[in-house]
């Protein structure tokens, strides 16, 4: 840098004195906090594109390396990317053919339980979100305090009272106990869409009511055709939580042709005693991929989703 | 013919109830009945009375659970409100990547437990791990960090740190719901960067953070995934939890009429907690509505 760009320099920072200072320090501290967590992921899909022994081996290199005739290949050239998708291709092909795990079969198992609840919720939440919001009964307001009580229940709490009532109804060792309870509506579902529904103009159902719509009009021409945004909103929040739900398969599932992809990752990685790390993280990067990608297409939605959760009420 | 409002609702609210009962209120009633019994699950049932709770009293492993839970909940809820706010302020900032920072941060919230698990084993582990390969280029011989008593609650803890997103957005709502003028009006008396924060944020985002709080002493109070997974409790039951105490006697030990009097306790104080929940959250709909 010349003398007189560094003087044009100095004179930019003092004349914009306290405003460079903290916005400068602000960017610093965003991109370690970026940084840091980012990091988990994102060495963890590094790790599942090396070779077993390179996993498994101390240091910081961040992309596999390669033995070659005469030296290593250079990060510039055909032969480097050739082996590395090669490597990488064999990492992820060995998870799907696994013969300690059979992912394709935990993936059906997954789409299954989390297909059936997304419709589940959809269905029952839609319809009790439009009792609490659309028709005036004495006691709504106390009984929707109990639906956000429930909402704060954590699913480790009920756990074993729950095994209790599903051991009764012979649901043990079935996918029942894990998408059953959906269709009796979920409490943060109902929430989010009763939330939506009240944004919904009351003109538009009078006027729908006045030319002889009954409720069911209602819900089903108006309210539900208005809704899609936030009925998008709440199907996304429960096929994660459903394709995450590691609790529920643990403790109601029996057989390995039940598992779910996250009892599947757990029992592989138990079965491994800890060794070829870079098919684990193969395998728990194929698991995340799912849910990432469904984030990065709606994240408006979902950001938007967890704040209403978390503040209007 | 005018039907009463309420049965008018009944239909509308039916799978609700019929859920809230079938899937909550019984469950619950049926743990409060088996906490009175002795039930291996493989025999029926008989009745002991308040011999479980008795037994809890005199169990050191049941207090050793609770102080484990107790102090990760308050250590991890505790640092959780401070971190989120400071990156939720952060990101509140006019710089450049704001939105990428937002989406990194909030991205654990979405990863199963199972894989958020593999992840940090590997950076936590001893010999081969992310972190003390860095340490070891800084010239310091790290720990064994899930292996030794001393470390591995805290490095839980800092697990827990990595998965702040829904408290980060819920402080940036709270934040951009603070009136410029407050500021404008401060500024103009002299307030400095720091004393604005101290004195107009703080207090107008308060009802948000006693709000993230409790809802974040509540999730963390019920930890299971993270130890089920990467320590069993150990080493030396130092990350054992009050869930996997739970879990392993409901599930390993056989012993439900137990596990059922232990989830009654837990049930009571996430119960308790809830309460002031909904009551902040009521101060929360005033405040937005004032």
């Amino acid at each position: 840098m010349s003398d007189e760009r560094r003087q044009h320099g100095d004179d930019q920072r003092a004349g914009l004195g306290p405003r460079v200072g903290p916005r400068l320090g602000a960017w610093t501290s965003l991109a370690v906090i970026g940084f840091l967590y980012a990091v988990p992921l994102v060495w963890g899909f590094l790790v599942s594109l090396k070779s077993s022994a390179q996993a498994a081996a101390p240091g910081l290199g961040v992309l596999p390396r390669f033995e070659g005739e005469g030296g290593e290949p250079s990060l510039f050239s055909v032969a480097y990317w050739s082996r590395f998708f090669e490597q990488a291709a064999a990492n992820y092909h060995g998870v799907w053919t696994s013969p300690i795990a059979d992912f394709p079969l935990y993936l059906r198992n997954s789409l299954l339980v989390a297909v059936l609840s997304v419709l589940g919720t959809l269905v029952s939440s839609s319809i009790v979100a439009y009792g609490f919001s659309r028709l005036a009964w004495r006691g709504r307001d106390a009984v929707f305090t109990l639906v956000l009580a429930t909402m704060m229940v954590p699913q480790a709490v009920v756990i074993a009272p729950s095994y209790l009532l599903f051991r009764e109804l012979g649901w043990i060792g079935t996918f029942a106990p894990l998408w059953a309870p959906a269709w009796f509506s979920g409490a943060s579902s109902v929430f989010m869409l009763r939330q939506f529904f009240l944004t919904i103009p009351r003109e538009l159902d009078e006027a729908a009511r006045i030319d002889g719509c009954s409720h069911v009009g209602v819900f089903v021409r108006v309210i539900l055709p208005l809704s899609r945004p936030a009925l998008a909103a709440v199907g996304l929040f429960q096929f994660v939580g459903s394709w995450n739900d590691f609790l529920g398969p643990l403790v109601f599932l029996n057989h390995q042709e039940q598992y779910t992809l996250q009892l599947g990752l757990a029992n592989y990685y138990a079965q491994h005693g800890g060794t070829p790390w870079n098919l684990v993280m193969a395998f728990s990067t194929l698991v995340i991929l799912p849910v990432l990608l469904l984030f990065l297409m709606t994240r408006r939605r979902f950001v938007e989703g967890v704040a209403t959760q978390g503040l209007k009420e | 013919m005018k039907r009463p409002p309420f049965l008018v609702a009944l239909p509308w609210i039916l799978p609700w109830a019929i859920g809230f009962v079938a899937f909550l209120a019984v469950p619950i009633a049926m743990s409060l009945w088996y906490s009175f019994n002795d039930y291996s699950l493989l025999e029926p049932a008989a009745f002991v009375g308040l011999e479980n709770y008795k037994e809890l009293a005199g169990d050191p492993l049941f207090w050793r659970v609770t102080r484990n839970t107790l102090f990760y909940g308050l250590a991890s809820s505790g640092l959780s409100v401070v971190m989120s706010l400071l990156i939720a302020a952060l990101l509140e900032t006019r710089v450049r990547g704001t939105s990428l920072v937002r989406a990194i941060v909030f991205i654990p919230v979405l990863v199963p437990a199972v894989s958020g698990a593999v992840s940090w084993l590997w950076l936590y582990n001893p010999r081969f791990g992310l972190i003390n390969s860095a340490l070891s280029k800084l010239g310091v011989d790290g720990p064994d960090w899930l292996g030794s008593t001393a470390w591995a609650m805290p490095s839980f803890i800092v697990m827990g740190l990595w998965v702040i997103g829904s408290s980060v957005l819920v402080y940036s709502a709270a934040l951009r719901d603070v009136p410029r003028t407050l500021y404008e009006s401060a500024s103009i008396d002299g307030v400095g960067r720091l004393g604005r924060f101290r004195h107009v944020t703080l207090p107008m985002v308060s009802p948000a953070i006693l709000f993230n709080g409790v809802m974040s002493l509540i999730w963390s109070l019920q930890l299971f995934a993270p130890p089920h997974l990467m320590t069993r409790g150990g080493p030396e039951e130092t990350t054992y939890t009050y869930s996997m105490y739970v879990y392993n006697n409901a599930f390993i030990y056989g012993r439900m009429g137990y596990a059922s009097a232990l989830a009654w306790l837990q049930i009571l104080v996430t119960l308790a907690l809830t309460l002031i929940v909904l009551a902040v959250g009521r101060r929360f709909v005033y405040y937005r509505a004032a």
